[in-house]
């Protein structure tokens, strides 16, 4: 393994972990404020057509964002109003996201498959920084959508740990009840956070029809929205946390191609599987009792909040 | 008091609106039914696919494949389901049947079980199950040689690498899938002895981003033709960004990658729907196991591209006569496996068991199993 084949093996890790990083932080936002939401897949999959026939009509990609940003949030809307407005089970809602979702953007985009898109995002070297031996090649010769990833990890977290909004989404995702006695108006803090991670969501299924593929596939997403469901836990709740796994997540593919075109053989069952493997583990770490605090997964996540039941 | 019953309704309204909309979405792919202007009697033939047809490959071969049928022959009304899991098949066949299909074309290797379930049960109806092996009275097996085409593509490949490196994304280590790299490579290394096919696997059917990762790193090795056995034109895409060039799969996929792609290894399932509608109408159906060849028309190379030069089509040509007039297989003598040991003795051609069985590499593929 030299110098260049871990530059490469790196540098694929980013752009195949952004659509997942994407998706989880969406997801992190969603949880953090009480509601699980497995419509990931689903919200994604419309991201991505909708993104898709958005820029190829415009002609350019930046609407293609915009547009599935706006049809994630609506997606994800349908779950606020099924899980917070009527507390219906966030499980069921969810997986009916992802059917619907998955329905709906093979018939939204059945004009559009295989078409070429003329105008997808391209790599941009940043100046200076894309000089950086090692990590400049790995980081900053990505195109906007990556670039744009890095600055929402870092805004994310301070946005959790550091501001007043970020403690009453916090405290709506640990004890709802608590949170509306102190005034913070629990269902329109969830709304906004489910809306806010389903337009994320959105952002990390364009990112592969805009830039990864570029072209709508029935399906494209395969897959992902539930790997990015898995890196919640295994990001701990924590944006940081959840890029260096959706780069795990992402790479381990990576890896495996590139180790077979080097004669190394390692199943790639194995590898496959190693992310999830993961995932398990932190499972059982998380939910020892005593780590649950520390580690901060909302204690409130998947229960509807009632007044009345207070 | 809370009254639960109200906001329970509003859950299952939203659900059922849900619900209709997916159903409503999974059924516009095209169900026709009805009677002919005249009033004469149809005939009903059934699809079941494993994909939709918006896969760009696969499940979209044998909607083409329906599209000819329906042109051909006047008289047909078809009836698709999209989408089919292997354990919801055995249903979609049974409804299918219930719903008048004479004939039931099942698509997919893992409708196999559940085709020949349901047809014990429907005596009248003729059944026909695409790449398996188990058949019945009322069921027929169809499968077509793409490694003919294969062969025939890898002679394109051979030509046009430059670097002696060509890459192959695959899905699985499964027999059909490595007698298409083997033929590929034997096309190939007619070709261009000095050539060598390296393979990676992808461990996956359908995920277009990962085929396309698994063709850049192939790429990043210095191989500079890129071929595939996967269901997405992801591998084409990838060459088509290097400025390398490319062999599609399933169907003709030059439009996703007109730089790259220089011919596509294609099915065309169309031919083969009309004669075996055509023979159960005429009631001369009988049961057998369909493995057809070049001549037939179920295997072929989609139109060339314009960097093929006169003088690839022509060796294309040459060999492709050999095949369709049945002088020549692919599979014949001497063919050594990686070890260099000799598999097929030089002038004997492999019988179709063990192509069928086939579990090596030849000589000249890199990657293992």
């Amino acid at each position: 393994m030299n110098y260049d084949f871990l530059v490469a093996v790196l540098a694929t890790a980013v752009v195949a972990g952004t659509p997942i990083l994407y998706a989880a932080l969406g997801e992190i936002v969603c949880e953090r404020a009480g509601i699980l939401n497995l419509g990931v897949e689903g919200m994604m999959l419309v991201g991505a057509v909708t993104g898709f026939i958005a820029a190829l009509s415009t002609g350019n990609p930046w609407a293609g964002v915009l547009m599935a940003l706006l049809a994630g949030g609506a997606m994800a809307s349908i779950h606020a109003f099924l899980t917070v407005s009527l507390k219906a089970n966030q499980v069921v809602s969810g997986l009916a996201l992802t059917l619907f979702g998955t329905g709906l953007s093979a018939y939204i985009g059945k004009a559009y498959i295989g078409m070429p898109l003329p105008n997808p995002f391209r790599p941009v070297e940043v100046p200076v920084l894309s000089e950086i031996p090692f990590l400049g090649a790995i980081l900053f010769r990505n195109d906007p959508l990556v670039y744009l990833s890095f600055l929402l990890v870092p805004l994310l977290w301070f946005l959790l740990f550091g501001t007043r909004a970020g403690l009453n989404m916090r405290a709506v995702g640990e004890n709802p009840a608590a949170a509306d006695s102190l005034g913070v108006n629990v269902f329109a803090t969830r709304y906004m956070y489910v809306i806010i991670g389903g337009m994320l969501a959105g952002i990390g299924g364009a990112y592969l029809s805009l830039t990864y593929v570029p072209a709508w596939m029935e399906n494209m997403v395969a897959g992902r929205g539930w790997i990015a469901v898995a890196l919640v836990i295994f990001a701990t709740w924590n944006p940081v946390n959840a890029l260096i796994g959706s780069y795990i997540f992402g790479g381990i593919h990576a890896l495996g191609f590139r180790l077979q075109t080097l004669d190394v053989s390692v199943s790639p069952y194995f590898l496959k599987m190693l992310p999830y493997l993961f995932t398990i583990a932190v499972l059982i770490f998380v939910t020892r009792k005593n780590n649950l605090n520390r580690i901060g997964a909302p204690k409130a996540l998947g229960l509807a909040y009632d007044r009345e039941e207070r | 008091m809370r009254k639960p019953g109200f906001k329970v309704f509003l859950v299952l309204l939203t659900l059922v609106f849900f619900a209709l909309t997916v159903v409503g979405c999974g059924r516009g792919g095209g169900t026709d039914s009805g009677t002919s202007p005249d009033g004469g009697e149809k005939v009903k033939v059934g699809f079941v696919y494993l994909g939709s047809p918006g896969d760009a490959g696969w499940t979209f071969a044998h909607e083409k494949g329906r599209q000819y049928l329906m042109e051909q022959i006047p008289d047909v009304v078809t009836e698709t389901v999209e989408n089919v899991s292997d354990a919801d098949a055995e249903r979609v066949l049974t409804q299918l049947a219930e719903n008048g299909n004479k004939i039931i074309f099942a698509t997919s290797f893992g409708f196999m079980d559940p085709t020949i379930n349901v047809a014990a049960k429907y005596p009248d109806v003729t059944f026909l199950h695409c790449s398996g092996y188990k058949v019945d009275d009322n069921v027929g097996t169809y499968f077509g040689r793409m490694y003919q085409a294969r062969y025939l593509s890898g002679l394109v490949a051979g030509k046009a690498t430059e670097t002696n490196k060509v890459g192959y994304v695959a899905a699985y280590p499964i027999p059909e899938v490595i007698r298409g790299i083997n033929a590929f490579t034997l096309g190939v290394r007619e070709a261009n002895p000095d050539a060598t096919v390296r393979v990676v696997w992808t461990s996956t059917w359908y995920d277009p981003a990962e085929e396309k990762n698994a063709a850049n790193a192939l790429l990043s090795v210095g191989c500079d033709v890129i071929a595939q056995h996967q269901d997405t034109p992801g591998p084409q895409q990838a060459a088509e960004e290097k400025g390398k060039l490319s062999i599609g799969y399933n169907s003709d996929m030059s439009a996703l990658a007109p730089k790259a792609v220089m011919t596509s290894a294609v099915w065309n399932w169309g031919p083969y729907y009309v004669e075996t509608v055509k023979a159960v109408m005429d009631g001369t159906w009988t049961s057998s196991q369909y493995w057809g060849p070049m001549s037939d028309g179920i295997v072929g190379l989609a139109p060339f591209g314009p960097m093929v030069s006169d003088e690839v089509k022509s060796l294309v040509d040459e060999k492709k006569t050999l095949i369709l007039n049945g002088d020549w297989d692919v599979f014949t003598g001497p063919i050594k496996d990686q070890q260099g040991e000799l598999k097929v003795q030089d002038g004997q051609v492999m019988d179709d068991v063990a192509m069928l069985d086939m579990m090596w590499f030849v000589e000249g593929v890199e990657g293992s199993i």
